[in-house]
């Protein structure tokens, strides 16, 4: 009977125990840290003249709703544009800027830029501390009109010595995508 | 005068001894548990060293006793021998218990490589100390596929979850120690947390007729049991070593006992297992390391009539996962499953980066149990278990270390149950479960909660039944209640919850609208009830035919319910469903088992029809500024299995023997029509084996694996947009990966003479020919082969 009794006290002082943490409190919400929910590329022409800016925005982040694409304007002809790309987490408040993010690793990411229909040929114009390219700032050259897709894609961790990545060339890159945005429709007059 | 007196002293003296020795001990032999007299017992007087048989009503008589203490030494065919100290007063009568049942004596007296079924009419295999051992540096996933039917559903090669004729997950109870392991089971990137190392045996029951588990069971049971102690002053124990060549690593594992004639025993358990990078035929399998320990303590005292013991296990396994499996959207996936090769590969290492896991499980456990006279015996546990499971995923920043999954799961449970062993031919055991569990999704991870904060409580009651009608057929019986009730607290997008429907249905449980998510209170309760019902036909000394039909309800797992939103290591966005309903199975099986001197088979056959059946596959994509990525959604449907499992053994001689085991099994959506989503394929293994007692005890054999292509599987596959090359491309993530064909070698050699403590040299290889496959049952099939060759050595000393 002893053994009964030590047992019993035994499972009442754990079952306590462990009951008393319990925790009825309403849970904390989390908002997702690293999360981008806008891209905007901003291209002022190098002559001067109104900046043209492209955006995409998904304020449900990873939710259903797909992200909302902007254009705010047409791409002149035999034109070369300064372009900066800013990334943003709305979901905070205020919102977060990735942008420095990046560039604090910026040996770890690359922007990817690829057009169709010759729209536009893009060089970049920065470089993190090995001498590779980053994408943040570019230049984007028009010529003849045309209309045509840009699609900018960051990717995380790409393999930027591989063959052509450095040129912008994104078959090899490997590495994860944090952001792949087409814009479609891109008119240059 | 004086001589006188000494004279009359010594008749006095006389007098007196011969009178203090006079007394007569009737004595009645019965059994301890139905109290019936046993005749033909023999008893002996140790003291005396006199001999004498019961009589016909169980009785015996020992004459012209002294006063004071003698010792009795009774034994009775097939009864544990009883010795009992006797305290003659006078003219005396007493009883003495003997335990009669054979079976229940293997529980109390035989050590180590016994191992008796759990059920009587289901479908059960048993793996011995033996077969366990070999798996030493492996995963109870491993083991477990010895069987015939049991097949695994893999995340790399490292997290193994058994499969049980087509089910896993929250359909298989694991229950080691007699306590159902809680360890967030209803993930497939889940593994169980077990050391194998820790067991003594471990059997399978496949079905849900071993409902005393629980009723919920509709893939089956896994039982592990502990390494059985002998009551008798004795230390024994065992340690194995062992190194392999693929992951270039090892384990040691050490084992040592003690225990006490009296009852007493202590027991200490210790394993440690440490590898690097795998590596597949053509590459390697970067960051698919593993680092895992456990021990474990028991204590307690054992007796016959009475015992208890307390049991606290430790285990923590830190898991890589192949660092080319993790992907950034469908674009990577597509990539990936059209590449042949892993699309990162780095040189061996045996750091584990991220992303990983780092799981810990903390068990304690606590039995009692108390035999009462012509009744029963009465047992009472309580347990307590911590899973701590942490994922951590490839993040930048400030956030790089942080994890990405951080669960605290505590569970305790109350069991008691009443076995009323009284009359051997008709059993009861009646049992009542209490289970209260708790989950914490720590917010501090920085990333939304795919499972959320809930608690649960789980009653249960059950009553089963084992009727012997002849020496040739006994027929069991069961039925068991259990409630559920699940309160969970869990945020919602607000997006999704409009997307979901769950504002029509659900509105009333929104409990705070924080902006762009919601608060919700869920709370759920479930009425399961299961029952079983079977019977055992022994049709002469070489067949035995079994037929059981188990009912089993289970509720929906909190993953199946609350799942939302973005796996970041599988890629995927995972969506339960609110509205989940329990799913019910039927499940018919029959077994015919024929063994004669040379020759053994098992057939066994099943058909389990499964309502509302849970299942998760893919069904679109939804567009994030990452990209798209797959929806895996769960769903329910009917399901039917169909299968069969067949165990063959052929001794050819005094040396060889052939041994074969197959499975098949076809898995069907009936309400849809088509096939179901990840069922095993055809699968036959045949072993050539050679054994030799006379030359160091050498055992080898060579086996050979067959698996074929799972050609039944739903199409889900989809064409996506691809943006850069402004083309479609068709996402194949439901082909099945090709056959294949793998060899294995196993074999050892005693190095020692003493057969009592050997010191066995193992030498094994697995994937001999080095052979490149894809298995279809593991998730990273998309993105590397499997592994390659392994040489593995291993030393088994015994002490």
């Amino acid at each position: 009977m002893k053994t009964i009794k030590i047992l019993t006290l035994v499972l009442i002082t754990v079952v306590f125990s462990a009951c008393s943490n319990d925790d009825d409190s309403t849970p904390a919400p989390v908002n997702a840290e690293e999360v981008i929910t806008t891209l905007t590329a901003t291209l002022t022409p190098q002559g001067g003249g109104a900046a043209i800016t492209m955006q995409t925005r998904d304020l449900d982040g990873d939710g259903p709703n797909a992200p909302v694409i902007t254009v705010s304007g047409d791409l002149a002809a035999n034109t070369v544009y300064n372009g900066s790309l800013a990334l943003l987490n709305e979901l905070e408040d205020p919102a977060d800027n990735i942008t420095a993010e990046v560039q604090a690793e910026d040996d770890e990411h690359q922007f990817f830029f690829s057009a169709t229909n010759n729209i536009g040929t893009i060089a970049y114009t920065d470089m993190d501390g090995d001498g590779n390219p980053v994408g943040l700032t570019f230049t984007v050259t028009t010529t003849t009109a045309a209309t045509g897709n840009l699609t900018i894609t960051l990717r995380h961790e790409p393999n930027k010595s591989a063959t052509g990545v450095s040129d912008g060339d994104i078959t090899n890159a490997g590495g994860e995508t944090d952001i792949e945005v087409t814009f479609t429709g891109v008119n240059v007059q | 005068m004086k001589y006188c007196m000494v004279l009359v002293l010594a008749v006095i003296c006389q007098f007196a001894s011969s009178q203090d020795c006079k007394y007569t001990y009737v004595g009645e032999v019965k059994d301890f548990h139905d109290g019936t007299p046993l005749p033909g017992a023999t008893v002996h007087l140790k003291t005396q060293d006199l001999y004498v048989s019961t009589d016909f009503n169980g009785k015996f008589k020992f004459e012209n006793l002294c006063n004071g203490n003698v010792t009795l030494v009774v034994s009775h065919i097939g009864c544990e021998t009883n010795t009992v100290e006797v305290t003659i007063a006078g003219d005396t009568f007493g009883t003495i218990k003997l335990e009669h049942h054979s079976e229940e004596l293997n529980e109390v007296t035989v050590q180590g490589e016994s191992a008796s079924k759990t059920t009587t009419t289901a479908q059960e295999t048993v793996l011995k100390t033996e077969t366990l051992e070999a798996y030493s540096s492996g995963s109870i996933g491993d083991a477990l596929k010895e069987i015939s039917g049991v097949s695994s559903i893999n995340t790399g090669n490292a997290i193994v979850k058994p499969v049980i004729n087509g089910l896993h997950s929250s359909r298989i109870l694991i229950v080691t120690d007699g306590v159902r392991l809680q360890d967030q089971e209803w993930g497939i990137e889940h593994a169980p947390n077990i050391d194998i190392n820790a067991s003594g045996s471990l059997s399978v029951i496949k079905g849900a007729g071993a409902l005393a588990f629980g009723g919920d069971a509709i893939g089956g049971v896994v039982v592990l049991n502990p390494v059985k102690t002998i009551s008798k002053d004795t230390l024994f124990g065992k340690t194995i070593i062992n190194g392999q060549t693929n992951g270039r690593g090892g384990s040691a594992s050490s084992t040592l006992t003690k225990t006490f004639k009296k009852g007493w025993f202590v027991s200490g358990q210790g394993s440690y297992k440490r590898f690097g990078d795998f590596e597949a035929p053509d590459y390697n399998l970067t960051n698919t390391g593993l680092d895992a320990k456990a021990f474990s303590i028991r204590g307690g005292f054992k007796q016959f009539e009475k015992g208890f013991d307390v049991f606290y296990s430790y285990i923590n396994n830190t898991t890589g996962i192949l660092r080319a499996s993790h992907i950034g959207n469908i674009v990577d996936l597509v990539n990936a499953i059209n590449s042949n090769m892993p699309l990162f590969e780095d040189e061996f290492s045996y750091t584990i980066n991220n992303p990983k896991q780092d799981v810990t499980h903390h068990l304690l456990k606590t039995k009692f149990y108390k035999r009462f006279e012509s009744l029963g015996k009465l047992t009472i546990q309580y347990d307590y278990q911590n899973n701590q499971r942490f994922e951590f995923d490839r993040r930048v920043g400030d956030d790089r270390d942080k994890p990405a999954v951080d669960l605290t799961l505590k569970t305790q449970s109350v069991l008691a149950d009443f076995k009323f062993d009284s009359n051997i031919n008709r059993k009861f055991n009646v049992g009542v479960l209490f289970r209260y569990q708790d989950n914490f999704a720590n917010p501090e991870t920085g990333v939304r909660r795919l499972i959320p904060d809930y608690e649960k409580i789980d009653l249960g009651a059950f009553v089963t039944t084992e009727w012997k009608l002849n020496e040739q057929t006994i027929l069991d019986a069961g039925l068991r209640y259990d409630f559920n009730s699940i309160d969970a607290k869990k945020f919602y997008i607000e997006s999704r919850w409009i997307e979901r429907g769950y504002d029509n249905d659900f509105a009333n449980i929104v409990i705070e609208d924080i902006g762009t998510q919601l608060l919700v209170n869920p709370k759920f309760d479930y009425h399961n009830i299961s029952a079983s019902a079977g019977i055992k036909h022994t049709v002469n000394t070489n067949a035995t035919v079994l037929f059981n039909y188990s009912l089993s309800n289970r509720a929906p797992n909190p993953s199946e319910l609350f799942s939302d939103g973005l796996h970041h290591s599988a890629a995927r966005i995972e969506l339960g469903d609110l509205r989940m309903k329990q799913e019910q199975s039927h499940r018919l099986s029959g077994t015919f088992t024929y063994t004669n001197n040379t020759f053994s088979a098992t057939v066994e056959g099943y058909y389990n029809a499964i309502n509302d059946f849970v299942y998760i596959e893919p069904s679109g994509t939804e567009q994030t500024i990452r990209g798209a990525f797959p929806v895996w959604e769960y769903k329910q449907t009917n399901a039917t299995l169909l299968g069969a499992d067949i165990t063959l053994g052929y001794i050819i001689s005094k040396h060889w023997g052939l041994s074969n085991i197959m499975s098949y099994i076809k898995g069907d959506d009936t309400k849809n029509n088509r096939p179901l989503i990840d069922i095993p394929a055809f699968k036959t293994v045949t072993t050539l084996s050679y054994e030799n007692s006379d030359w160091k005890d050498l055992k080898a054999s060579l086996s050979s694996e067959f698996v074929a292509r799972q050609s039944r599987y739903p199409n889900n596959n989809f064409e996506q947009f691809i943006a850069s090359t402004g083309t479609n491309v068709l996402v194949d993530i439901s082909t099945p990966p090709s056959a294949y064909h793998v060899l294995h070698f196993n074999s050892s050699i005693r190095l020692n003479k003493t057969e009592k403590m050997p010191i066995v040299l193992g030498l094994n290889v697995n994937n001999i020919l080095n052979t490149s496959y894809r298995e279809y049952l593991n998730r990273l099939r998309y993105f590397a082969d499997d592994l390659g060759r392994n040489v593995m050595v291993s030393l088994k000393i015994n002490y």
